[in-house]
């Protein structure tokens, strides 16, 4: 099947998700979508899903006009969707989650089961998708996840398939796999759209490259006559640089030192097990992972947020023993939060009381009784300004901000202060290019200037690109240590618990 | 999983089921310290009466002996969970409940008499209410709506089927009765789902306003025309031969319409919701809307149907207080068996046949401290009367712990476009 999107346009308010977008995807062909997060892309996809409404435009499926008014006549269409965040219910099995909303049933409206997990176990043979059909989908790994999602589509008899940001969430062993059922999948004729921000998978798979920028199409480039940096360039608007320049610094005395730490779960399940972990000065250490695997509940941990079960945990050749959150803040220790929404920032509160958050309480800016507004607010400006924050006023609320902006005010907060140390956790989560690199510059600044960086990311390529030393997290453990320059598949067979 | 944390948990597990274990050996010394000492006669329990077709000789139990016996079981029961520390120990604390409460009814009957099968029966017919208020909950929170209304529209029905009862006779009573608790449904759904108002603020606010209208129609309308408050009751209907088990038949067989189709109800909605495709759509919606939603599931509608049916099933719950049982209808006559209802949801782990468990252990509690403010205990009937609300605290506090409900509940749906 042929698919052409005509003149699509989207407003929400007064943005404008897309406007006057033009695309088209062809029988056993992979279309690579790029563009940063907020260009456009997951809009565009949800119209092409039936989730939205276009404001103007025309959908058309070979040749013919097509008006999709909900996700099911996109389906019956033949139109299918793997989302980002991926449509499965936990507690649900894989079949149950696959037949859902187009169950085959006998009499009384029951669920014909066998007949169901026969037909799954047909698509699963068929294309290489290896599934437990009876298996409840909350036991199953990401990767497995993901085929789950991709043979409900194929139940629906999808002849177009659409990728949101496949590879967020995926070991890079799995992407390999991956890459090799969308192969697959494209041998048997499916029209694919495959959506991401990552510059090196759509070099690697796609037939042809979409660039998206500002919900518009920049420019459409074939893999074969472009080179990363012309696709980051058309991506940002500008040039950018995406190496670090990290030059080596020799690294100094212990600043932290975690002895033998376990930490047992609410079930006394082990989340960590006998962690032994040491941060030098002038050291950026990496954690890379898959997330889920003790790398949330060690940060908790370091930070105070969190009680630990056994072992110990010393900063500056002390040990903290059941320190607050404030009282590690006030070593010098600086955390950025992985969930800047939910930990780093509250959304409700203005930049200048967001900037005050964890230090309200000192002369600077409190008398004991009252807040010092002025001076919070001259802060507030001087962070705004010097971490490049692009905002009209300190008194907007932190909600209104972007992503990436909101990152840098983050940032702005923990490092424009006396810090002797930072714990990073997804610094660069969900923020754009042009902010990636700025904030990618400030950590390794940091580091020169003496501070020990503990980075913990889910994207190798980031701790690739910044970390002097790698370890890996695997099922509360460290599994493995790796040099800053060691290869990118073998820290990624370590993630996957193969050491 | 390494050596030293398996040890931690090992230790946790000996060091649970040790208090639990010592816990016990206290509760049966306890048990022969208030009832055992000094107890003397005979308990006579009447299994059946003299006019059955298959009349059961009375069960008499020594008290003293049986008591201490059962004391005895009890202690040891304790020291077994120490001493070999059994993977399910539950199964002993339940067992050691259940002599616990038979050491008491002894106790309570010794040189009396005592209908054990009457107080079975009632714990059936106690339990209807609980169950229906439960299966409407389960109904609404398996779409992810929570229904704090639920004892507002048990009210709406019994008043309805007193008042609709009383005119029109006790069919058509009982229709309207579900009418009206349907309708109420659907002002919760409304609220919840198209107004996405505060799931526990809308159901607040219903219980206030059903209580405060009935409250005003008794005294201005039901009392000035008592013709009005006299509504035929459902006669009860004996189940052709199994009525006539002993015991059993009358326990489970002599009933009104009103038990038979709780279990009927129980039956149809385990198999609609574990069974059809419906049900799996209901229950896609409850874990997680958006997915449902990108399947061409409506979430919107499947939430609004299943809050209208669970109101349904509150309003016939409700038509039992009057239709059911006394044919008249009192201000507030429902008594909490609402909230009661959600607890044995929640004990049922939100599935029927488990709510209706549940439901019969609330009935029996509540049967128990009716039967036993007959046979004249020493303990005042007031404090026998907590007996079900006790048992409620109990179970909620205590046994749930970990009980997972439909992970999106409580949470408004806002559809994107």
């Amino acid at each position: 099947m042929k698919l052409k999107l005509n003149e699509i346009s989207k407003s929400f308010g007064p943005v404008k998700a897309n406007s006057d977008i033009n695309l088209t995807v062809n029988r056993g062909e992979i279309l690579g979508l790029l563009g940063e997060n907020g260009a456009g892309k997951t809009t565009l996809m949800n119209i092409l899903t039936g989730l939205y409404k276009p404001d103007s435009g025309s959908i058309l499926i070979d040749n013919q006009l097509k008006v999709f008014h909900n996700p099911r006549e996109a389906n019956k269409n033949g139109v299918g969707m793997v989302h980002q965040h991926f449509m499965l219910v936990p507690v649900f099995s894989v079949t149950e989650n696959i037949i859902l909303g187009t169950e085959p049933t006998t009499t009384f409206n029951k669920i014909d089961l066998t007949n169901a997990k026969q037909k799954v176990l047909k698509i699963s043979s068929e294309y290489n998708l290896d599934v437990d059909p009876d298996q409840l989908i909350e036991k199953l790994p990401v990767g497995i996840q993901q085929r789950v999602e991709i043979i409900k589509i194929l139940f629906r008899d999808a002849e177009i398939l659409i990728f949101d940001e496949p590879t967020a969430v995926l070991t890079p062993q799995e992407v390999v796999e991956f890459f090799e059922i969308i192969k697959n999948l494209k041998k048997a004729g499916k029209a694919i759209i495959f959506i991401t921000h990552k510059l090196h998978e759509v070099l690697e798979v796609c037939d042809r490259i979409n660039v998206l920028r500002s919900g518009k199409i920049v420019g459409e480039e074939l893999p074969k006559k472009t080179t990363n940096k012309k696709l980051a360039e058309l991506m940002v608007g500008r040039k950018v640089n995406l190496k670090t320049n990290r030059q080596i610094v020799e690294k100094g005395e212990v600043l932290l030192e975690v002895n033998n730490l376990s930490i047992l779960s609410e079930n006394k399940e082990p989340l960590l097990s006998n962690l032994d972990v040491k941060l030098h000065k002038n050291e950026i250490l990496g954690i890379a992972g898959v997330q889920g695997n003790g790398q949330t509940e060690f940060i908790e941990a370091l930070t105070g947020l969190r009680k630990i079960s056994s072992g110990k945990i010393s900063y500056f050749g002390k040990e903290c023993k059941n320190f607050s959150p404030r009282k590690i803040h006030q070593l010098g220790v600086r955390h950025i939060p992985e969930d800047r929404q939910k930990q780093g920032l509250i959304g409700d509160f203005s930049l200048t009381e967001n900037i005050i958050l964890n230090t309200y309480y000192e002369n600077k800016f409190s008398n004991n009784i009252a807040l010092n507004w002025s001076s919070a607010k001259k802060e507030a400006k001087r962070i705004i300004e010097k971490f490049d924050v692009r905002t009209n006023s300190e008194e907007i609320s932190a909600d209104k901000l972007s992503g990436g902006n909101q990152q840098k005010l983050l940032i702005g907060r923990e490092m424009s202060r006396s810090i002797n140390l930072l714990i990073a956790s997804q610094p660069t989560r969900g923020v754009d290019v042009g902010s990636i690199e700025y904030i990618h510059n400030q950590i390794v600044m940091a580091r020169n200037k003496g501070i020990g960086v503990l980075l913990n990311s889910t994207e190798l390529d980031e701790i690739i690109a910044l970390s002097d030393r790698i370890i890996v997290f695997y099922e509360g453990r460290v599994i493995a240590e790796f040099p800053s320059n060691a290869d990118p598949n073998i820290i990624g067979l370590a993630m996957a618990g193969v050491s | 999983m390494n050596t030293l944390n398996k040890n931690e948990i090992e230790n946790t597990k000996s060091k649970r089921s040790k208090i639990f274990g010592i816990s016990l050996i206290f509760f049966g010394f306890v048990i022969y310290l208030f009832f055992g000492l000094g107890i003397e006669g005979q308990a006579t329990f009447r299994l059946s009466r003299p006019t059955d077709p298959f009349a059961l000789p009375n069960l008499i139990l020594p008290a003293h002996s049986f008591i201490g016996l059962s004391a005895l079981l009890i202690a040891f029961f304790g020291g077994r969970i120490i001493m070999k520390a059994p993977k399910n120990f539950t199964i002993f604390v339940a067992l050691s409940f259940f002599l616990a409460i038979a050491a008491f009814l002894v106790w309570a009957t010794a040189g009396k008499s005592f209908s054990l099968t009457g107080m079975l029966q009632a714990t059936v017919v106690r339990a209807v209410p609980i169950a229906l208020a439960a299966m409407a909950g389960i109904m609404c929170e398996r779409v992810a709506v929570i229904n704090i209304g639920i004892e507002g529209m048990l009210l709406a029905g019994a008043f309805a089927g007193a008042l609709f009862g009383s005119i029109f006779g006790n069919l058509i009573g009982l229709v309207l009765a579900i009418l009206v608790g349907g309708g109420f449904g659907f002002i919760l759904a409304a609220l919840v789902v198209t107004f996405r108002v505060d799931q526990i603020i809308a159901g607040v606010a219903i219980n206030i306003f059903v209580l405060g209208i009935t409250s005003f129609l008794t005294s201005h309308l039901l009392k000035s025309n008592p013709e009005l408050n006299d509504a035929p009751i459902f006669k009860s209907i004996d189940i052709p031969f199994f009525s006539e088990i002993p015991v059993l038949g009358s326990v489970f067989f002599k009933h009104n319409i009103f038990v038979y189709f709780s279990i009927f109800i129980v039956i149809v909605s385990t198999y609609y919701l574990f069974k059809t495709a419906y049900g799996l759509r209901a229950r896609a919606v409850g874990e997680h809307p958006k997915a449902a939603e990108t399947l061409g599931i409506s979430v919107i509608r499947t939430r609004f149907n299943h809050v209208i049916i669970g109101g349904m099933i509150a309003g016939f719950g409700g038509a039992w207080f009057t239709l059911g049982s006394v044919g008249r209808f009192d201000e507030g006559m429902t008594g909490g068996r609402g909230f009661i209802g959600l607890a044995a949801m929640i004990f049922g782990r939100w599935h029927p046949i488990g709510a209706l468990f549940a439901a019969l252990v609330f009935g029996f509690a509540d049967s128990l401290q009716q039967k036993l403010a007959i046979l004249r205990t020493p303990i005042p009937s007031e404090f026998l009367a907590m007996a079900p609300y006790l048992v409620t605290i109990i179970v909620v506090a205590g046994i749930v712990g970990n009980a997972k409900p439909p992970q999106a509940i409580g949470k408004a749906y806002v559809k994107e476009n």
